[in-house]
């Protein structure tokens, strides 16, 4: 009977071999002295001191964080609508249509996404003359667009998952729906709110296929100057780029799992006592 | 096997329905997990073609048992071994052993066909062969008109019946079943008692059932073991363990009992008196070589063998006086909790052998009563 | 007045704007660019700003497009690859993916969650950059590549000796890398399917008999296709639609569909040509989709019964 598990756990550590190598020998390289990325030629962490003085990347990543934080922050609020709208509001005119316009954006490879969307501002430039440039604004909107309906599913499988009857007991205690939704429904689905702004700031913050067909000159995110960069081969200040960000979203990811870890230890231990205090 | 053969003692009684050796010898097995001991050295002897129960609450180590006679655990300490054969290191697709699972188990994947035949795959048998034994199951549980359905498309009792014939279909030499009837209502529940009993019978495999309802224990059971705390508190029929329980535990956890602490006062052949303090007396009970003058005891009797009447009894050797503090009617029988001078409750059955309207009650609330009871009713418990 | 549009918003218009709000968004910019690609499909290019024109009589329809799309090799052969190079990512990740995730349900609790936070994690970092790392693997003078000939070399004769392993810019580095980057959207559905199976049914099978690679073909198995095919699609329709990957590491000669719709809008400035290759696409996808779809609606009318 103990066999299976060893082969089990074999290919578990051969899996995540797989998924750490390559990303523990980039960062290796990152301290790499010498220009050449793949050949060792000592330590140095020169290549961290440049890319802080390279006003280029700099701006990149505060547009491509000035992008996430605008987009994913609207996208939430859409979504959560969208979602509220899908768990709870039974029927309505066009909920067949709306609920697969919430799902499509999902499946649509990035590539149709980016030419449509990129097809759309340039006719409404040429028809209603907006928008003027692209940028900012356009990839924003493309990113809400494609990230919006990532919380829409987040938040309905949370609410679906709810039990209803607690927004039951709110109206039987005399709450209207609207306070219902702000009482009761809204708290519920904060969690899920949260994890879906953090999912949508990380699509975005990602994204390269449809920014790169929504931007425009002078509007240039981090993902796209990489992207151009990589195309030219491996440079070590992209090492030590993508070295800054695997520990950034390592620590990130390993503090919200501790604090999930931690919140679920102290609720374990709750209902221990509580079982305790009344056995 | 032939050690174990050689092991069997011949002077052990054997009881009707055996045949010789013990089918299943479970001894001092014990089983840990961690700091926690879910079974105690436990020492268990089950006959062949026995209906036998493990009754006990949950975190007994009822199941844990169980589930180390199927193979899915294995004993800490302790021999278990089945026809002879020592268990240890058999893995439960080598046992001569199937179980009926308390969720039932079904394959859901699987027709009502395919999950009885399931076992039968791995038998030398040709097709025919197996067809015949999956309808001849089918047959026995009559569900031979389901046989095409899945198990979402039938009911909880068809289930269950489907999770019988299955785990009866490879011919084991022991059928576990683990709360067979827990998930089925009050109704179906009566029914399939009597239908699994009547299957036993027909089959003659042998059964251990783990349970926590002493109801189910008591009617299908030919013996029970009482658990508690992963150690087995008293083996014996539904009878024995109702009516002579071993000690507290046991008397409280099978029906419902007063209990009571007492002193034994006088020994003679014919009976023991015992002062009780709580029922405020000294009472008889019937004679028993185990106790003496001066021992201390507990006192117990069930509420059925207390009889409830307005004025004193003159016939009867015990009796008490009380006022009914409060009374529940349940049909067949209710409940009086008389409340004696000294503030004891004493819980007493009264059969409604007799239609009578809520005015026409033998005793209503703050009612003088009599309580009395034979010597025979009394049991005395030394531990 | 105010009063008016506050009790108009308290009694139903709160509800309105809920589902108005990300509807409208929706359709503007979602379902419109949705039309606009299937109708720039029947167009033609055109030196016009913006660059396409249709046809003068009704009904506008130009097949032009499609009649080139089944015509000219280079689209046929670009299906093909695209189809070709997701089916075996899809297929190499379930062989890795699946006995991960039954590997994550066997393990203990604590150590479950950290490990799937471990696959999660790679998830949460840049998409481009793992493909990045491959390229420094890749290369033939990264450590990866001349460990990797080392060992190739001690298999082939003397003679037949490489000086490194051609991996760069071949469809052997597209499937890897996509390998590499989707193997999580394989691994967390086929989990939540793992753990879901109701572990008594595997004792139910090894109880009647069956010993445990017996257990696993009969019961664990069977349970799980949902969750494979679940996860099969989450890798396949991205991985047959992939640009970055096959622009970074892909065979310029052998370019994959996404790759083609992008030079042809982009490069070729041919709006109407794109489209019908993304319109084709989509066609090809429709069909996993719906396979889908009714897996999911048969499970689900199952369950409700």
């Amino acid at each position: 009977m103990n066999r299976r598990p060893m082969f089990l756990i074999s290919c578990l550590a051969f899996g995540f071999a797989f998924f750490y190598v390559p990303i523990l020998s980039m960062i290796f390289f990152s301290f790499n002295k010498s220009r050449l990325a793949t050949v060792w030629g000592g330590f140095s962490v020169q290549w961290y001191g440049k890319l802080f003085k390279n006003s280029q990347i700099i701006d990149a990543a505060v547009l491509s964080i000035e992008i996430a934080l605008v987009s994913a922050t609207i996208a939430t609020i859409l979504g959560a609508m969208a979602g509220i709208a899908l768990a709870r509001f039974r029927r309505f005119r066009g909920r067949t249509l709306f609920s697969g316009l919430v799902t499509a954006p999902l499946i649509m490879p990035e590539v149709i996404t980016g030419i449509s969307s990129l097809m759309l501002f340039i006719l409404m430039a040429e028809w209603i003359g907006w928008p003027g440039k692209r940028g900012f604004t356009t990839v924003t909107i493309a990113h809400i667009t494609f990230s919006m309906t990532y919380v829409t599913t987040i938040v309905q499988s949370r609410l679906s998952s709810a039990d209803i009857s607690v927004e039951e007991a709110a109206a039987d205690l005399g709450s209207r729906p609207w306070q219902v939704l702000k009482d009761i429904t809204l708290p519920i689905i904060s969690p899920a709110i949260l994890s879906g702004w953090l999912l949508a700031f990380t699509i975005s913050l990602d994204d390269v296929v449809i920014t790169n067909f929504t931007t425009g000159p002078g509007a240039t995110t981090l993902p796209i100057l990489v992207w151009s960069k990589v195309k030219l081969g491996v440079t070590p200040d992209i090492n030590a780029l993508a070295t800054i960000i695997v520990v950034i979203v390592g620590a990130g990811v390993a503090a919200a799992g501790i604090i999930m870890h931690r919140t679920d230890k102290r609720r374990e231990r709750e209902v221990q006592l509580a079982i305790k205090a009344n056995g | 096997m032939a050690e174990a053969t050689k092991e069997a003692k011949p002077a052990t009684p054997a009881p009707i329905w055996g045949k010789g050796a013990p089918h299943i010898r479970i001894e001092n097995v014990s089983k840990r997990f961690g700091d926690f001991v879910a079974v105690d050295n436990v020492s268990l002897r089950i006959e062949k073609g026995e209906l036998f129960a493990l009754l006990g609450g949950s975190g007994c180590g009822k199941t844990t048992l169980l589930r180390m006679l199927a193979g899915f655990e294995s004993p800490t300490s302790g021999k278990i071994s089945i026809d002879g054969q020592d268990m240890a290191g058999v893995a439960p697709y080598e046992r001569p052993v199937n179980m009926m699972f308390q969720s039932y188990a079904l394959f859901p994947h699987m027709s009502v066909e395919k999950n009885v035949g399931y076992g039968l795959k791995h038998e030398a048998m040709s097709d025919k062969e197996r067809a015949d034994r999956v309808r001849e199951m089918l047959d026995l549980v009559q569900l031979t008109p389901l046989a095409g359905r899945k198990p979402h498309q039938i009911s909880g009792g068809q289930r269950q019946r489907v999770a019988l014939a299955r785990a009866l279909a490879c011919h084991p030499k022991v059928l576990l079943l683990d709360e067979p009837l827990g998930a089925l209502d009050k109704k179906l529940r009566e029914h399939m008692q009597i239908e699994l009993a009547n299957i036993q019978y027909k089959t003659g495999i042998t059964f251990v059932v783990v349970t926590h309802d002493q109801e189910e224990a008591m009617t299908l059971a030919t013996r029970i073991a009482v658990m508690d705390k992963g150690v087995v508190r008293q083996i014996g029929s539904a009878t024995e363990i109702y009516e002579y329980p071993n000690s507290r535990f046991v008397a409280g956890f099978i029906g419902s009992i007063n209990l009571e602490d007492g002193v034994v006062d006088e020994v003679s052949e014919e009976c023991t008196f015992v002062r009780v303090d709580a029922l405020g007396g000294v009472f008889r009970a019937r004679a028993d070589k185990r106790v003496k003058k001066g021992d201390k005891i507990t006192f117990a009797i069930r509420p059925e063998k207390i009889t409830i009447t307005r004025s004193k009894p003159d016939r009867a050797v015990n009796t008490i006086a009380g006022t009914v503090n409060d009374l529940g009617y349940f049909g067949k029988d209710s409940l009086y909790r008389v409340k004696l001078a000294n503030g004891e409750i004493v819980s007493v059955n009264f059969v409604n052998a007799r239609r009578a309207g809520e005015n026409e009650r033998i005793a209503q609330w703050e009612d003088k009563v009599w309580l009395s009871f034979d010597p025979t009713a009394v049991i005395l418990l030394t531990e | 007045m105010r009063s008016g549009a506050a009790r108009w918003f308290n009694l139903n218009g709160w509800r309105d704007i809920i589902i108005a709000a990300p509807y409208a968004w929706l359709i503007a910019f979602f379902l419109i660019p949705f039309f606009i690609v299937i109708a720039m499909s029947f167009a033609v290019t055109a030196p016009t700003s913006p660059p396409f024109a249709f046809g003068d009589g009704f009904p506008w329809i130009d097949m032009r497009n499609f009649a080139r799309l089944f015509g000219d090799w280079l689209y046929v052969r670009a299906y093909l690859t695209s189809v070709w190079n997701a089916l075996i990512a899809t297929v190499l990740c379930l062989l890795v993916g699946y006995p991960m995730a039954l590997g994550l349900t066997r393990v203990s609790r604590s150590w479950r969650n950290i490990l799937l936070m471990l696959v999660i994690l790679p998830f949460w970092t840049s998409f481009l950059l793992r493909v990045y790392a491959w390229i420094g693997l890749m290369g033939a003078n990264s450590w990866f590549n001349r460990g990797l000939t080392g060992l190739v070399n001690m298999v082939l004769p003397a003679d037949m000796a490489l000086r490194s392993i051609p991996m760069m810019n071949t469809n052997f580095a597209v499937v890897l890398v996509m390998v590499y980057s989707y193997l999580p959207f394989m691994i967390l559905p086929l989990y939540a399917n793992l753990e879901k199976l109701d572990q008594t049914l595997n004792e139910a099978a090894m109880d009647l008999g069956s010993r445990p690679w017996r257990v696993f073909l009969d019961v664990t198995l069977p349970l799980s296709v949902p969750g494979i095919i679940a996860g099969g699609l989450l890798v396949f329709i991205p991985a047959s639609g992939e640009l970055i990957i096959p622009s970074l590491v892909g065979s310029a000669s052998d370019p994959m569909i996404g790759r083609v719709i992008s030079d042809e809008f982009s490069s070729a400035r041919d709006w109407p040509m794109a489209s019908a290759v993304a319109v084709a696409l989509l066609f090809m996808l429709v069909i996993p989709m719906m396979v889908y779809q009714r897996f999911e609606a048969k499970a689900q009318g199952e369950d409700a019964q």
